[in-house]
C-alpha cells in the first residue's frame, strides 16, 4: 500500500536555509544541502525548497543549489517561489528539481499549469494554494498571502486538476506559524473534492497534528517545518508515532530514534 | 559506458548523478553511436507516452534500443521507460510503444488518486524456475521505493514479473527478460536501495 508522505520544507534566501535552525550536529545549518542530506538519512519522504529570495538578480543562486541537491540527495525534492514561466520550470527540472511548486502565477495565467503539465508531465506540476477562511468557504490569497483574489478554494482546486497538475500544496494561511494544528476541514474540504494528492501544510506543533490531518484531514502528506528545524521531533519519531497509530508510512528504521534525548 | 538514453523527457540528470554516487559513469546522450558502442542503456521517463515514444522514432533512437535488447545488451528502463517496453499504451488514446515485451499500459482506476505519487512496497514473484532478479541482489522482500505514475503496465507473460505492488490493484512494479529489466518506480529517488538496484544494474554493464 501506498504510504502518507512527510515532507520538511525549507525556507531558502539566496542560497541558505532561513528559519530559526538548531541543528548541532551538522558543520553548516545554513546549508541546504547539508541539511537536505540529513533529511534524507532522517527517513523524510521528500523535501520542497521554498524560495524566497526577493532580489530578482540573486535568483539564479537557487539553480545553483538544485544542481548539487540533486548530486547529494536521493529522494525528490520540489522547488518553489517564484517560478513565472514554461521557461523557469525547464531550468528548474534540468538542474535537477523533480517537481516546480506554482503558486502566485498560476492563478495570473491558469494556462501555464496546462503548458507545462503537457510539455513537462503532470507529475512535476505542483500548485501551490494559499487559503484564507472566510465564514464557510475559503479564499484562494496569492503574493505571499496579500493579495485576495475572489477564488473559491474548492473551485480553485478542481480547476488547478482539470488543467493539468499532479498535486496540490495547499497551505492554511490561518494556521500557519501558529503550531495549533492544520487546518482538518480545509485539507479534507479539498481532498474530498479532487483525485489529485493533497500535501497538508501550515500548523504542524506535535506529532497528533500529522497524524490528525493525515487521516481525519484525508491528506496524502504533511508538510511541515519549525517542528523538524528547531529538532522538536525527529522525522523518524514522528512517523514511528504515525506507525503505531495504524497510518501506513515508509519508515526504514524500526525503533524509534533516541539520539534526541 | 552506461548510457542514459535523452529524448527530451524528464529528470536525466538524477539517474546520472545516482550512477556516479554509486562508482559508475554514465553519458546522458541522443547520439545513436553512443548508444551502440554502450555497455548498458537506460532508458529513463517523465511525461507523456505519445510525446516520447514519438521522439524516439523521429531520432530513430527506437530502432537502436530494439537492437541493443535482440544483442542482450543489459538494458533497464524506469518508470515511462519500463511502460514503453510493452506493445503499446492506452495513455491519451492508444499509441504503439517498442514492442520488447508484449503487454500494455493502463490507467489506474478513479477509486484511487492518480497519480500514484510516494513510497510502497516491491512484493517479489517467486518462480520456481528462476532465481531472483539480479537487479534486486541484497535488497529485501517488501521493499519500499519511490514511485510517481498514473498508467500501470499489464504484462502477459507471467514467467517475467519479477514484483508486484497494490495500488487500488496489484499490478507488475518490475519484469525481468534475460538482460532486459524493467522497474516502474524510481530508484533514482529511492534513497539506500533505490542506489543498490543501480549499483546491481551497474555491475552488469
Amino acid at each position: 500500500m501506498l504510504t502518507k508522505r512527510i515532507i520538511p520544507c525549507l525556507d531558502i534566501n539566496k542560497g541558505r536555509v532561513v528559519k530559526g535552525i538548531k541543528f548541532i550536529n551538522l558543520i553548516d545549518a545554513g546549508d541546504p544541502v547539508e541539511l537536505a542530506s540529513f533529511y534524507e538519512k532522517e527517513e523524510a519522504d521528500e523535501l520542497v525548497f521554498l524560495d524566497i529570495t526577493a532580489s530578482w538578480e540573486k535568483r539564479n543562486i537557487i539553480i545553483e543549489l538544485v544542481k548539487k541537491t540533486a548530486e547529494k540527495v536521493f529522494i525528490p525534492f520540489t522547488v518553489g517561489g517564484g517560478i513565472k514561466n514554461l521557461e523557469d520550470i525547464f531550468h528548474m527540472l534540468r538542474a535537477g528539481a523533480d517537481k516546480v511548486s506554482i503558486n502566485t502565477m498560476a492563478v495570473l495565467n491558469p494556462r501555464l499549469i496546462q503548458e507545462a503539465s503537457l510539455k513537462f508531465g503532470s507529475s512535476t506540476i505542483v500548485v501551490a494554494i494559499d487559503a484564507v477562511r472566510r465564514f464557510s468557504e475559503w479564499e484562494v490569497m496569492i503574493n505571499g498571502g496579500r493579495t485576495r483574489t475572489n477564488l473559491k478554494v474548492t473551485d480553485w482546486a478542481k480547476k488547478v486538476e482539470k488543467l493539468g497538475a499532479g498535486e496540490i500544496l495547499l497551505t492554511s494561511m490561518d494556521k500557519d506559524g501558529t503550531k495549533e494544528g492544520y487546518d482538518i476541514q480545509l485539507t479534507r474540504t479539498v481532498s474530498e473534492n479532487v483525485n489529485i494528492p493533497i500535501i497538508a501544510s501550515g500548523g504542524a506543533g506535535e506529532p497528533k497534528d500529522l497524524f490528525e490531518v493525515l487521516v481525519a484531514g484525508k491528506a496524502d502528506a504533511a508538510l511541515a517545518a519549525s517542528i523538524f528545524h528547531k529538532k522538536e521531533y525527529s522525522i523518524s519519531k514522528v512517523k514511528a508515532y504515525l506507525k503505531q497509530r495504524g497510518v501506513k508510512v515508509n519508515l526504514r528504521r524500526e525503533k524509534s530514534d533516541d539520539r534526541e534525548k | 559506458m552506461i548510457v542514459i538514453v535523452d529524448y527530451g523527457m524528464g529528470n536525466l540528470k538524477s539517474v546520472q548523478n545516482a550512477f556516479v554516487k554509486v562508482g559508475y559513469k554514465a553519458i546522458i546522450t541522443e547520439d545513436l553511436n553512443q548508444i551502440k558502442k554502450a555497455s548498458a542503456v537506460v532508458l529513463p521517463g517523465v511525461g507523456a507516452f505519445r510525446d516520447a515514444i514519438n521522439t524516439l522514432k523521429k531520432k530513430k533512437i527506437d530502432k537502436e534500443l530494439i537492437e541493443a535488447v535482440k544483442i542482450n545488451k543489459p538494458f533497464l528502463g524506469i518508470c515511462l521507460g519500463m511502460q514503453l517496453l510493452l506493445t503499446f499504451s492506452e495513455e491519451g488514446g492508444l499509441y504503439q510503444g517498442l514492442n520488447l515485451i508484449p503487454g500494455k499500459a493502463k490507467r489506474f482506476h478513479h477509486s484511487v488518486k492518480c497519480p500514484q505519487m510516494g513510497w510502497n512496497t516491491i512484493k517479489y514473484v517467486n518462480h520456481p524456475s528462476h532465481d531472483l532478479n539480479p537487479i534486486f541482489k541484497e535488497v529485501p522482500d517488501e521493499s519500499y521505493f519511490y514511485f510517481v505514475h498514473s498508467y500501470y503496465c499489464v504484462i502477459n507473460d507471467e514467467q517475467i514479473i519479477s514484483s508486484v505492488t497494490d495500488y487500488g490493484l496489484v499490478y507488475s512494479s518490475s519484469i525481468w527478460k534475460n538482460n532486459l529489466f524493467g522497474v516502474q518506480f524510481h530508484p533514482e529517488k529511492s534513497s539506500t536501495l533505490g542506489l543498490k538496484i543501480l549499483k546491481n544494474f551497474g555491475e552488469l554493464s
